[in-house]
């Protein structure tokens, strides 16, 4: 069964100069229920936007996103984020961890707003990415990659259908960037997520059985499309 | 942890990292609200402790004047007597069968501050000061013998001079301390009167005579002076008396003295009855009152801006967190909640330092009160303004969060979780 359905999806914005840009025009894309792709993009290809609009953090201007057989895009907003607190995981770019709380209570606060917090799998989550005897560090008390894991057992912490990764390496050396890859794989096949990571570093993809590149199902990066952007809405 | 349980844990956490301004602006908040309290407290405390509270007496009699200023100077001890009127009118009301008790004072003179009034012995074996309350000494003490140098003073009075039963001391003359108006006269204290919670514990009794025979003092009852020699009865028409406290037989007796003595009469003023005329004095500085209460509007509403302040500017800081919280699913109005609700702790907390608050000020008033007046305050008497002024600073507080709120709320979600690409 799909956990992810697009069809017809479209997103643009209006540019200072008052002109239309289509910035996400994939008209079919689809992810199976356990399955781990990933998503080859340059950066300004709108991949975060993309991945924003399956969130259901933006909503799209036609077309239609369903996430574990609930249409996303027809949902009012506060029904998105129930879904989105629900059924889906966010590991960020830059983590996107809340600074003050440490990180039993980034954990605990991934899952506050969906399944209901559950201290217990908090903790395991933690001690599954080695983080046992971090959990009441903040952030700035965590090296890099250490952060990144709290960010991976954050998102897996309501229990998701599906996992997004926007460029979860990007912030990572080698040695780490590797490791924290696997982990991710391996936390999203023991609790049964679907992982739809995005990259574009090739050391990451060439581990993925399916890559799809993002300038191929997007076409609003075809060559006629005179978007290019660095900071897409 | 679903949801509420969230909630809290946000505005904890936001309390404490924030923590400098949540004190601050929690003591403004305390601030306001200890004063709010104590400003209505006071005046409710105040207003009926001198006109509701029972003082054992009906009426006073003294000369003709101001009401005000009789009651003031009898009951309360404080201001200066309007006069004299003569003894005659003692002796004369004394036997009214409308008066079921009249005790005579005579003021003028002082100890170290403290009034010395003379006056008759019945005030301490008929004169109930409230209802089956007579005047009861420490152990040791009695009451005066009309007859000598004897003294009884307030229980306040012993507190602060030091004076005990046997020791003895000399009058001043005048109503405040002046070394240079010594008498030569010594007294005896030979009772210390209980504590009863009103004017009285701050006076010292001492025979009414002995202001007659007071050195230096001379008689001016009949016009002409008269000096008192030792050993020799004064007589009547040579005395005169400051005022006549009076108990009377029923309250329709108290209108018609009053219509004797204050329309028909020209030599007295009967001032009944005495919770009246003190009301009389609130009314006069009622626009105090509404002073000081819109100094405390103001600081609440000051307070009310603190709280708003220091939460909007705080807002643009937290926007990346606001999105983030977004990002894992809380919607748009668990971040408005969130917002109101630390508001609404911050409110909470002043609130509980403003009953600290409260107490300083009103135990402050309470001391100065008692101190000047004799008038006993009671700081940790319950009024419905202690639990109505939590509410509305809590009210009040969620009201400052609604437009920080508003701005939480409209935090656009992706255009605050950067970088992106």
């Amino acid at each position: 069964m799909s956990v992810l359905e697009i069809r017809d999806l479209k997103k643009g914005f209006t540019s200072p100069d008052k002109e239309f840009h289509l910035v996400v025009d994939v008209p079919e894309f689809s992810l199976e229920s356990g399955e781990q792709i990933a998503l080859e993009g340059e950066s300004g290809s709108g991949k975060t936007t993309f991945l924003n609009l399956i969130a259901g953090i933006l909503q799209a201007d036609s077309g239609r996103v369903s996430v574990d057989g609930v249409e996303m895009t027809a949902l009012k907003e506060a029904a998105r984020d129930s879904l989105r607190a629900r059924a889906i995981g966010y590991v960020f770019q830059t983590f996107n961890l809340l600074q003050g709380y440490t990180a039993l209570e980034n954990v605990l606060l991934g899952m506050a707003f969906g399944v209901g917090a559950d201290k217990s799998h908090a903790t395991k989550l933690l001690e599954r990415v080695g983080l046992k005897e971090r959990m009441n560090y903040r952030p700035r008390q965590l090296s890099v990659g250490q952060q990144q894991r709290v960010a991976v057992a954050r998102a897996l912490a309501n229990k998701p259908k599906l996992v997004l990764a926007d460029e979860p390496t990007g912030n990572l050396d080698t040695t780490r960037a590797q490791e924290s890859l696997t982990l991710i794989r391996e936390v999203c096949k023991e609790n049964g997520a679907a992982l739809l990571l995005v990259s574009h570093a090739p050391e990451v993809l060439s581990q993925f059985e399916r890559v799809e590149s993002l300038s191929k199902i997007n076409r609003a990066l075809g060559e006629d499309s005179k978007f290019k952007i660095q900071n897409s809405k | 942890m679903k949801g509420l349980g969230g909630l809290f844990l946000i505005v904890r956490r936001s309390l404490r990292q924030h923590a400098l301004s949540t004190i601050i602006t929690a003591c403004s908040i305390a601030l306001a609200s200890g004063l709010v309290m104590a400003v209505f407290a006071i005046q409710i405390q105040t207003r009926e402790a001198f006109t509701g509270g029972s003082l054992g007496y009906d009426a006073v009699l003294g000369a003709r004047g101001s009401s005000l200023q009789l009651v003031l100077n009898t009951v309360f001890h404080l201001e200066t007597s309007p006069g004299n009127i003569p003894y005659s009118m003692y002796t004369e009301i004394k036997k009214d069968p409308r008066v079921t008790l009249a005790i005579p004072y005579a003021v003028g003179d002082n100890y170290q501050g403290y009034r010395i009034v003379g006056t008759s012995d019945e005030l301490f074996t008929k004169f109930e000061y409230q209802h089956g309350k007579k005047f009861q000494f420490q152990a040791g003490g009695r009451a005066f013998d009309p007859t000598k140098n004897e003294a009884v003073i307030g229980s306040f009075v012993a507190a602060q001079t030091g004076l005990i039963i046997g020791s003895t001391f000399t009058p001043y003359h005048g109503l405040v301390y002046d070394e240079k108006m010594k008498h030569n006269d010594l007294y005896t204290v030979v009772g210390i009167t209980e504590t009863t919670n009103t004017p009285s514990d701050r006076v010292v009794w001492i025979p009414i005579d002995g202001i007659y025979r007071m050195s230096g003092h001379v008689l001016r009852g009949t016009g002409d002076v008269y000096k008192p020699k030792e050993n020799e009865t004064i007589p009547d028409e040579h005395k005169e008396v400051s005022a006549v406290i009076l108990k009377l037989r029923s309250p329709q007796d108290g209108i018609n003295l009053s219509q004797t003595i204050n329309v028909q009469g020209k030599v007295a003023t009967l001032a009944w009855p005495i919770s009246k005329t003190m009301l009389e004095l609130f009314d006069k500085i009622g626009w105090l009152s509404r002073i000081l209460e819109l100094v405390a509007y103001l600081v609440i509403a000051v307070a009310a801006g603190s709280i708003l302040a220091s939460i909007y500017n705080s807002i643009n800081e937290r926007r990346r967190e606001f999105a983030i919280l977004r990002a894992l699913g809380a919607k748009r109005m668990t971040v408005f909640a969130v917002i109101v609700l630390e508001a609404v702790a911050i409110a909470a907390i002043g609130v509980v330092l403003g009953y600290l608050v409260y107490a300083a000020i009103l135990s402050a008033t309470a001391y100065v009160v008692k101190t000047q007046t004799g008038v006993v305050m009671n700081v940790f008497r319950f009024d419905s303004i202690l639990y109505i002024t939590p509410l509305v600073m809590i009210a009040v507080g969620a009201l400052a969060g609604l437009l920080p709120a508003f701005k939480a709320y409209r935090t656009d979600v992706a255009d605050n979780l950067t970088p992106i690409s």
